[in-house]
């Protein structure tokens, strides 16, 4: 295949997400990128990446957040074009990508049962992990604070911040 | 108490690993080869005819594979009695379906739906339920006279519960030492607000076969409701993960017939997932609720009579109003003795977007503007709120109306001990000051507490099946139409079968949830998880293993009852060094399969109480939910962590924040929804959690295998009104108009002179 950034008529756009470099050709075709795309948009709909979800869709809910560079970010709320050269890290990319093991996050919110319909537990855990990352033995406050912008309906907040805090205190490694 | 093997041990969820890894596929993340992509147009108006639609133009837009209008959709009927048309030449409310496209991409059908020209003719609008009842008022519906949609909901049989009339109220007017009147609300329609919108995809095979994939609560449901209304069509429902739901997403019928209208006019699948917006502007909300009302009671704190009329505003359509209020009446009855009864409901049309099931269950609607009526006698009487719960609420023995309008006389536990302990634990005594005083004056911070109570006699309510099937390598597998919609219902049911079989956890499973393998299943609606369904796959269990040891029985050389089973293993009770397995017994070409069915009992009443602490800053009127005390007895928790996630759950999902901030806000000009987004609309965050405690008896239910009730469902009704009791007592003066925004509070304290005047 001809390497797309040689053709000028084709801008091309290039993601590393979960450790993969992917170039994407921008165009409002069936298997092109479009500029109006939005991250989540492009994770959900060109890679398959489903588990970010979309539920607000209007920067309200974290239910969409991923890692950009460590950070957390919400996915809905960039444009993907805005993510050109970007690391990008998504609930499908936790965990160890050579033995499969899951990340001691994720384990610690299965061992506290830390969702219920699970929709908005991959931004959650995506949001605490961010979190945890830069601060691997925050506090209880410092953890709800970090997560206050994350919508959970079900109420599974107080079983979320013990499994967040069972985390943290092994130094969310 | 017996100690079991899994019951009341806390056990990962089996669905876990996919939750936590992103894998779970809810129905948005389907794709279907060859999908289109559905899209409604909604209107701007509240109550308008249509005059002229014209699609040409859309039609021509590349992608566009299919446009309808009222002109040409399948004649299929939503409501109850069927009384809304997919599509209407009329519209009754601002997000009232106009027209449907079926397009190659969601952009496509977005842009095609700005290419639609429609002209209307306004109507005049009402969204007050008595408005709606005036003479002259704006009719939605010329069968429905003064907007009163019928009684009688046939699912509940022909007598059907319609009002609570019992005894004689003029009797009880004279025995009364007070007698208090007033007209009280809850008017404040919260939505549910799942995180996942409403969803499905639908495809045709031929003309005659529909298979439906959605997020609904209760998959089996919509083959047996809807394909009778699609024309005796063969219907195949596949249910998916529920990014939860809290009832709402069990009404399916909005979204599953345009999804099947375009899927028929295209030849192709078509999925159509609801926006956010149009989630929160055109699905359903909460029952608008108002009761005029008496009540008498005497020094004592018996309640004499309770006389009223319930109105209850059900927007534009009602699919399951009824049944609510049916519910609401039996539950009232539950939380109150009484000998005198006239409390008269009635169903009104109004032109906003409609009221669909939500957790509570026409209950917590009820229940919300009734307790502060209530309170006022109980603050007439000087009798604390807990005292007068615990000597009014429903005891063996006692008798109510349920949903069936038969009368039913409770078999199930006295929650007596769950409400002194949920008293003890919350410091109930010390708290209480009395009627209209503060716990506690620092300042500005004024606290104060309140109480609530809810119970549903419908942990045995509506039949379920199921299977189990034995195979050889030693595992079972059930077969259950249950959705599993965050409660954790599908592990549990796994529990409760690998407890029956003695077989380790992972040697169970659930069949996909697919209408074409399972048999019937209401779903998990009410408290009924528990009981209903989990005492019809447990009695599948035990049919299995009974046939299983009847087939080993002669090769043993014993009877089927001596038999033992254990990881697999087969061996005769007090023999348990002679083991085999079950593959050496049943030969590897042969199952099992047993079959279980739920037959409802409505005499099994749960209950849960709640207790609040609030602190309302005096100066800024903003209220703080300071402590949350549940308290309930379910006989035998199956899943610890499990059941402190349902009763936390008490906040969210239009619970008790439906009292202090929660409120879907109608502009009666224009008749819009002024929030529909998750900014505007109100939600609680992680950093403002009460404290929360819950206090869990397990005293032993009489029925069940293992002696356990469901009581997910309640646990949100019991807290606005105890919200609204401790707000009043911490500021010492009576506020009722939910939710308690800072505004609401001033306006009390008399700091402010108008509260803004508030849409209904």
């Amino acid at each position: 295949m001809t390497p797309t950034h040689e053709n000028p008529s084709h801008p091309t756009l290039t993601l590393t997400v979960n450790g993969k470099t992917h170039s994407f050709l921008l165009g409002e075709g069936s298997h092109e990128v479009p500029p109006s795309h939005t991250l989540a948009q492009t994770l959900r709909e060109r890679l398959g990446l489903t588990g970010t979800k979309i539920s607000c869709d209007h920067g309200a809910c974290g239910c969409c957040t991923v890692l950009m560079d460590g950070k957390a970010v919400l996915s809905c709320m960039l444009l993907t074009v805005e993510c050109e050269g970007k690391e990008i890290t998504t609930i499908e990319g936790l965990g160890n990508p050579v033995t499969g093991a899951i990340d001691p996050l994720q384990q610690s919110f299965i061992d506290h049962t830390a969702f219920q319909c699970g929709f908005c537990t991959p931004g959650i855990i995506m949001s605490a992990k961010a979190l945890l990352n830069e601060n691997p033995s925050s506090t209880r406050d410092e953890v709800k604070e970090a997560l206050s912008g994350n919508f959970c309906r079900c109420i599974t907040h107080y079983h979320v911040l013990d499994a967040v805090m069972a985390a943290a205190q092994k130094g969310g490694k | 108490m017996k100690e079991y093997r899994f019951i009341g041990k806390p056990t990962p969820r089996k669905d876990a690993l996919d939750i936590v890894t992103g894998r779970t596929k809810f129905i948005n993340d389907l794709t279907i080869p060859n999908m289109l992509y559905g899209k409604v147009l909604r209107s701007p108006l509240p109550h308008a005819l249509i005059k002229s639609i014209d699609t040409a133009e859309a039609m021509r837009l590349p992608g566009v594979k299919a446009v309808h209008t009222y002109k040409d959709v399948p004649d299929w009927m939503g409501g109850l009695p069927l009384h809304v048309r997919v599509l209407d030449n009329k519209v009754r409310y601002v997000g009232d379906a106009v027209a449907l496209i079926a397009a190659e991409t969601e952009d496509i059908g977005e842009d095609a739906l700005r290419l639609i020209k429609v002209e209307y003719e306004p109507l005049p609008a009402v969204y007050d339920v008595e408005e709606a009842m005036q003479p002259g008022a704006p009719q939605l519906y010329e069968q429905f006279p003064g907007n009163i949609l019928p009684q009688g909901i046939p699912a509940f049989g022909p007598h059907s519960l319609q009002e609570v009339v019992i005894g004689d109220v003029e009797k009880g007017r004279e025995e009364a030492d007070f007698i208090v009147e007033g007209t009280y609300a809850y008017e404040n329609i919260p939505n549910p607000l799942p995180p996942e919108s409403p969803g499905v995809i639908a495809a045709w095979e031929g003309t005659d076969t529909l298979t439906v994939w959605s997020a609904s609560q209760g998959p089996h449901m919509i083959k047996v409701s809807l394909q009778r209304r699609m024309g005796s069509i063969n219907l195949h429902s596949i249910g998916n993960p529920v990014g939860a739901s809290y009832g709402s997403k069990y009404m399916s019928w909005q979204y599953v017939l345009p999804a099947a209208a375009l899927a028929k006019a295209t030849g192709r699948p078509v999925k159509f997932c609801y926006g956010r917006s149009e989630h929160l502007a055109a699905f359903t909300v909460r029952l608008g609720s108002r009761i005029h009302g008496k009540v008498g009671m005497k020094k004592n704190g018996d309640v004499t009579f309770l006389s009223g009329d319930w109105l209850v505003n059900t927007g534009a359509f009602s699919e399951t109003s009824q049944a609510m209020v049916a519910v609401g009446c039996g539950e009232a009855q539950l939380m109150l003795r009484c000998p005198n009864w006239s409390l008269k409901p009635k169903v009104v049309c109004t032109n906003r977007t409609a009221s669909g099931q939500i957790r509570g269950f026409g209950g917590q609607e009820l229940k919300c503007a009734l307790l502060p009526l209530l309170t006022m006698a109980m603050e007439k009487a000087g009798i604390d709120p807990v005292d007068f719960f615990k000597r009014n609420y429903v005891k063996p023995g006692d008798g109510y109306y349920w949903r069936d309008g038969n009368w039913w006389v409770c078999r199930g536990t006295d929650y007596t001990k769950a409400i002194e302990q949920g008293a003890g634990t919350f410091g109930w005594k010390d708290k209480w000051k009395g009627w209209l005083k503060p716990t506690s004056v620092k300042g500005v911070k004024q606290r104060g507490v309140g109480v609530g109570v809810h119970g549903n006699a419908d942990v045995g309510e509506d039949v379920s099946e199921a299977y189990v099937r034995l195979d050889p390598n030693g595992t079972a597998t059930i077969y259950s139409g249950l959705a599993e919609h965050g409660t954790g219902q599908r592990s549990n049911i796994c529990k409760m079968v690998a407890e029956i079989l003695q077989l380790p956890l992972d040697r169970v499973s659930v069949t996909p949830n697919d209408s074409r393998v399972n048999p019937y299943e209401m779903g998990p609606v009410g408290s009924r998880g528990t009981y209903a369904i989990g005492s019809a796959v447990i009695a599948a269990a035990e049919d299995a293993k009974r046939q299983l040891f009847e087939l080993i029985a002669p090769k043993f050389k014993v009877k089927a009852e001596d038999l033992e089973t254990e990881d697999g293993m087969v061996y005769v009770k007090g023999k348990a060094g002679t083991k085999i397995p079950w593959i050496k017994a049943m030969g590897y070409d042969r199952t099992v399969m047993g079959r279980g069915r739920f037959e409802p009992d409505f005499a099994l009443p749960n209950f849960m109480m709640i207790f609040t602490e609030v602190e309302v800053d005096t100066e800024t009127g903003k209220v703080d939910l300071i402590r949350v005390v549940g308290a309930t007895d379910v006989g035998q928790i199956i899943d610890p962590p499990g059941i402190t996630n349902q009763l936390n759950g008490c906040l969210g999902s239009a619970g008790i924040d439906t009292a202090l901030f929660e409120e879907t806000v109608i502009d009666t000009r224009l008749g819009r929804i002024m929030n529909p987004n998750m900014i505007d609309y109100k939600w609680r965050t992680f950093s403002e959690l009460p404290e929360m405690e819950h206090v869990i008896l397990e005293t032993p239910f009489p029925s069940h295998r293992f002696h356990a009730v469901g009581v997910g469902e309640i646990a949100t009704a019991p807290g606005p009104s105890a919200v609204l009791m401790a707000v009043s007592n911490a500021i010492g003066v009576r506020i009722h108009d939910y939710p308690l925004t800072p505004d609401k509070v001033l306006s009390a304290l008399g700091k402010i002179t108008t509260a803004k005047r508030r849409a209904k």
